[in-house]
């Protein structure tokens, strides 16, 4: 219990991820589903960066970077998304947002 | 001992404060949750000895991606309750504690650095230190030797991001 092991960080990663998750599939606002996307991608971090320190491999942190790149072009990109539907339609509320449902 | 504590109490703010992003009904105290989740999440990667990854998550993600966050919440957002801060008592009072607040710090950094004044030379700072081979610098060589076209390509993806945003934010195309 006192001992830190590689499985506590995952349990925490998992628990993390597993909010995210919820978030995505709760919460109506768009916004707030993209910061559960970022919160599942922390998730995603904590897990590769914990695995490198026992593996004493620095591969997890370097994925890790890439990682951060990757989410920083998705919120860009999903923000500008989102700034351009709410300038057409005066909405974020995902249940409205259905004009390519078919 | 100590370091089962810390991870514990890391563990648990940030999944409290995972709950209170997905949970908060304003969208702004979300990415207010959102970015002390991060720097805890920083702190977490510094028990664990990624020091470049700390260092970035508080750089790019609290200090980038949640700024642009909040730049759009406050864009989209901006219909609900303006008026709860238009009371000028309380404008008044906040700008009290700020005035206070930045007088403190005032006071705190010229005494500080006054008592500094007297100490050595070459004692205040980190600068001229030698720099040992740390995780930055392994990080780096790796990133740049065994990562390289990874890390190329990604540095397209940003960019190729940050003309795909451009272009969806702005107005009028072809004008």
């Amino acid at each position: 219990m006192l001992e830190i092991t590689p499985l506590h960080y995952s349990l925490l990663s998992a628990a993390l991820f597993m909010i995210g998750v919820i978030g995505v599939l709760v919460r109506r606002n768009v916004i707030i589903i993209f910061m559960s996307i970022e919160l599942i991608l922390n998730a995603v971090n904590i897990n590769l960066v914990a695995l490198s320190d026992q593996l004493q491999d620095l591969a997890g942190q370097v994925f890790v970077v890439f990682v951060i790149a990757v989410a920083a072009a998705e919120a860009a990109v999903g923000l500008g998304i989102i700034i351009a539907f709410y300038r057409n339609k005066e909405t974020v509320n995902i249940d409205e947002i259905q004009i390519m449902r078919w | 001992m100590a370091e089962a504590l810390l991870f514990y109490t890391l563990a648990a703010l940030i999944l409290g404060l995972g709950v209170m992003v997905v949970s908060a009904r304003s969208a702004v105290h979300s990415v207010l949750f959102l970015v002390v989740n991060f720097l805890l999440v920083a702190v977490l990667y510094v028990t664990l000895n990624a020091e470049f990854v700390a260092v970035i998550q508080v750089l790019v993600y609290a200090g980038g991606i949640v700024v642009l966050y909040l730049f759009v919440v406050m864009l989209v957002n901006l219909k609900q309750a303006p008026e709860r801060f238009s009371d000028p008592r309380r404008l008044a009072r906040s700008g009290l504690v700020l005035g206070g607040v930045v007088l403190a710090l005032i006071v705190v950094v010229v005494s500080s650095s006054l008592r500094a004044g007297a100490a050595p030379e070459g004692t205040l700072s980190g600068f001229g230190t030698p720099f040992t081979s740390g995780n930055t610098e392994q990080l780096g060589w790796v990133l740049y030797t065994s990562y390289l076209i990874p890390f190329e390509l990604a540095s397209m993806l940003l960019l190729v991001a940050m003309v795909g945003a451009i272009v969806l934010a702005k107005r009028h195309l072809g004008e």
